[in-house]
């Protein structure tokens, strides 16, 4: 019998116990990863609208080309770019330089502006989108040269199988929600039947691990009298733990443990039509992730780097109906107090149409893995040879903008 | 050794039944797709105009009661009850067919079609006529032609509302030029045009560039959602002819006819025969399917100008659609509908759902294991890779969710024997040895229903 196997029993035989003697509730110590630093990614699914949530304000091209978006007060960052008014409660962030941005940057994504392949390359870290560009992402790669890593060093949190973390090296996922209350005997069946099968074998013993150690909203096992409001009641806490406030709680609290890697994912930001309304519920989530990182991690979050990442930008005129359609050059945020915030990083390309990428998006003048190559070369000591060859193949990555403190 | 039944059934179908006939050939199994629908009567919800008058009436009632009118209050809660009720009964609707119609394959591939033309309900309007969709623009094409569908999924109201169709307007329509200052739809909107080629037809390597998108998206101006369904309004239609993938496509004065057949073009794309075919490979038999079958029914496509029951017969005549099992993972409400077919839930019973225990024991488990049917995570539908449902959070909540049934509607029923019934030779000795040596009778069930075995295809 192996080591793991043995782990698996040990932890389904405890898991007899009540929950409230259960010894599990403790979390289990590894070796710590020699590095006290913490990198945090978050996916902005949908393409997030760099000149809407970083804009441009000291350039009056911009009205021109956004007549009817440009009706909100963007409040100003640097004199230059001003932050998204929805964005407000991260100026604190701003102001105490904990939080910073990278204008006109992109993946080597062109042309066809498809959300999925966009998010692909974004994820994966590579160059083009070929048919094992959904085998391994970046940071399960990243994770392989971080000697002494585990499978809880990262942590993929919500319900997706985040690609940016799937791979090789071992990783760790967690949603809120799910309850299993198998007998111990049950449970031991259940092992040996996903025995031979390594997909069922391994998302089997996380589910049994998280199950144990963590405390679960339990599904609605109610009687039928209950009403409807209640039911209701429920799938909105079962929501709202699902939200993004929710997963970058589950994130810190790992990460002030042994965990040093975490990525979740923010979605709605294909804001085609209504922009200055459909944006709102992304820039909510997007902040109240970023706060409550800020607040759960307490002192740990002076070691961290969040970066936020999205597949492309957005067109830099308006569309029809007051939205943005698919561009291509866009923005990222870094977060944490091991940020130099306050400063808006990257080369500003313009706006004249003569500078635009096909005369519609804002031209990408870096390429956005080269800031993440950066963070994860001055947070954990990997050597740019490495960093080129195995993490971010075929990237140059040109000079440290020493973003990182 | 695989028979052709048990292929059949986790392949093509939704699992056994205790009481329905094994498959037991390909014209059999092709026979259930091209056979009379045998549900779609006792099935049928209100059509999109119905459901259209249910959110005017609604409407009408927020506008009254807003000033002031006491009596509407009462009829905007009985409203917004009904609009509930009829948002559970249509997912009652969907599990009830797919459990029930007794033509596996056929019912497996209105949930195919269904997901390859996503829509994702956002607004009241939208979560309303949501139901109708999959009646008036999937189901009734299932046995007939990719053009026929196509059309008529690109220009349903759900599509229409799901990708800005809606807001798109010829930015020098009539409409545009009117000088109605104030009116919300100002100029065009891609959205639309981009999703029907690169995820409808010709696939996101297909041969378009951002030019024709462009001009797609003029062509498509004009159309609307009316009363009673899609409607073209010349008015707001981009005047001029369109040229796209080297083809020119209407002028003056524009007509819904011109969209109709820029579409059905599409539909004869040689790169949307590739991808449709390669589409259907992979969601039955394989994620890396054999690029021989892929050719073949690329071939078959081709040839017979996308007629589906051919493209269909071609796979299951084709030798890679019989390896063995296992190479996908049932999704989550393939899962449900499986399991639930396999404990034999009695119709009666079923059809006596409330709206709360549609909800509750249908709705909320999808959503755990992360396959809310309204809210596919965008226009590209539900990932493929077994990797993206087998994750711990999906099998924690899968395994939960099997426990519930069993000791709800297992309690009679016997492992030992269940695990015959459901997986007849896929059920090796280990497994039998395991499901023999549970506690209890539901523990045995649901390790069946969480087996391996019982969750791949």
């Amino acid at each position: 019998m192996d080591r793991s196997r043995r782990k698996f029993i040990a932890q389904t035989l405890a898991l007899g116990c009540s929950a409230a003697a259960s010894p599990l509730v403790t979390p289990v110590t590894f070796a710590s990863v020699p590095t006290d630093n913490r990198l945090v990614v978050i996916v902005l699914r949908g393409a997030m609208d760099a000149l809407d949530v970083v804009a441009p304000v000291g350039d009056p091209l911009l009205r021109k080309y956004r007549p009817n978006l440009w009706k909100i007060e963007h409040q100003d960052l640097d004199g230059f770019f001003g932050l998204h008014p929805e964005l407000g409660d991260l100026m604190p962030l701003w102001k105490a330089g904990e939080m910073g941005f990278v204008q006109a940057v992109s993946t080597p994504y062109r042309d066809k502006r498809s959300h999925f392949d966009g998010q692909d390359l974004l994820e994966a870290g590579v160059v083009e989108v070929t048919s094992d560009v959904r085998d391994s992402g970046w940071m399960n790669r990243m994770l392989g040269l971080i000697p002494g890593a585990k499978k809880d060093t990262a942590f993929s949190v919500g319900r997706e199988n985040m690609l940016v973390l799937r791979g090789a090296a071992p990783t760790t996922s967690w949603a809120p929600e799910g309850r299993v209350d198998l007998s111990p005997q049950a449970q031991l069946l259940l092992e040996k039947i996903y025995e031979k099968d390594p997909l069922f074998s391994e998302a089997g013993q996380t589910a049994m691990t998280l199950a144990a150690e963590l405390n679960m909203t339990q599904m609605s096992d109610a009687e039928d009298g209950e009403s409807m409001a209640d039911m209701v009641n429920q799938m909105k806490e079962a929501a709202s733990a699902q939200k993004a406030g929710g997963l970058a709680a589950f994130a810190a609290a790992r990460l002030k443990e042994d965990t040093r890697f975490a990525t979740f994912s923010i979605g709605g930001w294909d804001t085609h039509q209504r922009q200055s309304r459909s944006i709102r519920n992304a820039t909510r989530e997007l902040q109240s992730a970023l706060t409550t990182l800020k607040s759960e991690l307490g002192p740990v979050w002076e070691k961290t780097c969040v970066l936020c990442m999205t597949e492309f930008g957005r067109t830099v005129r308006e569309n029809g109906s007051q939205g943005t359609d698919h561009g291509t050059g866009g923005a990222m945020i870094l977060a944490g107090g091991a940020v130099k915030g306050r400063k808006v990083y990257g080369q500003w390309p313009g706006l004249d149409e003569a500078n635009l990428y096909a005369r519609r998006d804002l031209m990408p003048t870096a390429d956005l893995r080269q800031y993440a190559g950066w963070a994860v070369h001055d947070l954990f000591g990997l050597s740019t040879a490495d960093l080129e060859r195995d993490v971010f193949p075929n990237l140059d990555m040109g000079d440290n903008p020493r973003f990182i403190r | 050794m695989q028979s052709f039944a048990t292929k059949a059934a986790f392949r093509f179908g939704y699992g056994f039944a205790p009481d329905e006939p094994d498959v037991r050939d390909v014209d059999a199994l092709l026979r259930q797709v091209t056979d009379a629908d045998a549900e779609i009567a006792a099935y049928a919800g209100p059509s999109f105009a119905d459901r259209a008058q249910l959110m005017r009436d609604y409407l009408q009632l927020k506008r009254a009661a807003k000033k002031g009118d006491a009596s509407a209050k009462p009829l905007l809660r009985a409203s917004n009850k009904e609009r509930n009720a009829l948002r559970a009964a249509d997912m009652w609707r969907v599990f009830g067919r797919a459990i029930y119609a007794g033509q596996g394959f056929r019912e497996r591939l209105v949930f195919f079609w269904a997901d390859h033309f996503t829509v994702v309900p956002k607004s009241r309007l939208e979560q309303t006529v949501w139901g109708s969709y999959q009646e008036e623009a999937i189901r009734p094409h299932v046995n007939g032609s990719f053009g026929d569908m196509l059309v008529a999924a690109a220009i349903h109201p759900s599509m229409l509302l799901f990708l800005d169709q809606v807001r798109s307007i010829g930015p020098n329509s009539k409409a545009a030029k009117s000088g109605k200052k104030r009116r919300k739809v100002k100029g065009l909107n891609e959205n639309l045009a981009r999703e029907v080629m690169e995820l409808h037809t010709l696939g996101v390597g297909g041969a378009y560039s951002q030019t024709d998108v462009r001009q797609a998206a003029e062509l498509l101006t004009g159309l609307v959602v009316g009363e009673d369904g899609a409607k073209f309004l010349p008015r707001w239609a981009e005047p001029g002819a369109e040229d796209i993938l080297g083809k020119r496509y209407g002028g003056d004065p524009a007509k819904l006819s011109d969209i109709e057949g820029f579409l059905r073009d599409l539909a004869l794309h040689p790169d949307t025969a590739r991808h449709v075919a390669r589409k259907l490979a992979v969601h039955f038999i394989s994620d890396d399917p054999d690029p021989k079958l892929v050719d073949e029914l690329t071939r078959v496509y081709t040839n017979t100008d996308g007629d589906l029951p051919s493209v269909y017969g071609a796979m299951l005549d084709h030798p890679a659609a019989w390896v063995d099992l296992g190479q996908k993972a049932r999704q989550p409400f393939e899962f449900m509908v499986a399991s639930l077919r396999g404990l034999g839930v009695p119709r009666a019973d079923f059809d006596d759902l409330s709206t709360g225990q549609v909800n509750r024991g249908l709705n909320l488990p999808l959503n755990s294991m992360g396959q809310p049917l309204r809210s596919a995570p965008g226009p590209n539908g539900w990932p493929e890779e077994p990797e993206a449902w087998i994750t711990a959070q999906g099998l924690a909540s899968r395994l939960q969710w099997a426990l519930a049934i069993s000791r709800r509607l297992g309690r009679d029923k016997d492992p030992r024997e269940f695990v015959e019934l459901a997986l007849r030779e896929l059920a090796g000795g280990s497994l039998k040895f395991a499901v023999g040596g549970a506690e209890q009778r539901e523990e045995g069930l649901t390790l069946v229903l969480a087996s391996p075995e019982f969750n791949r295809r």
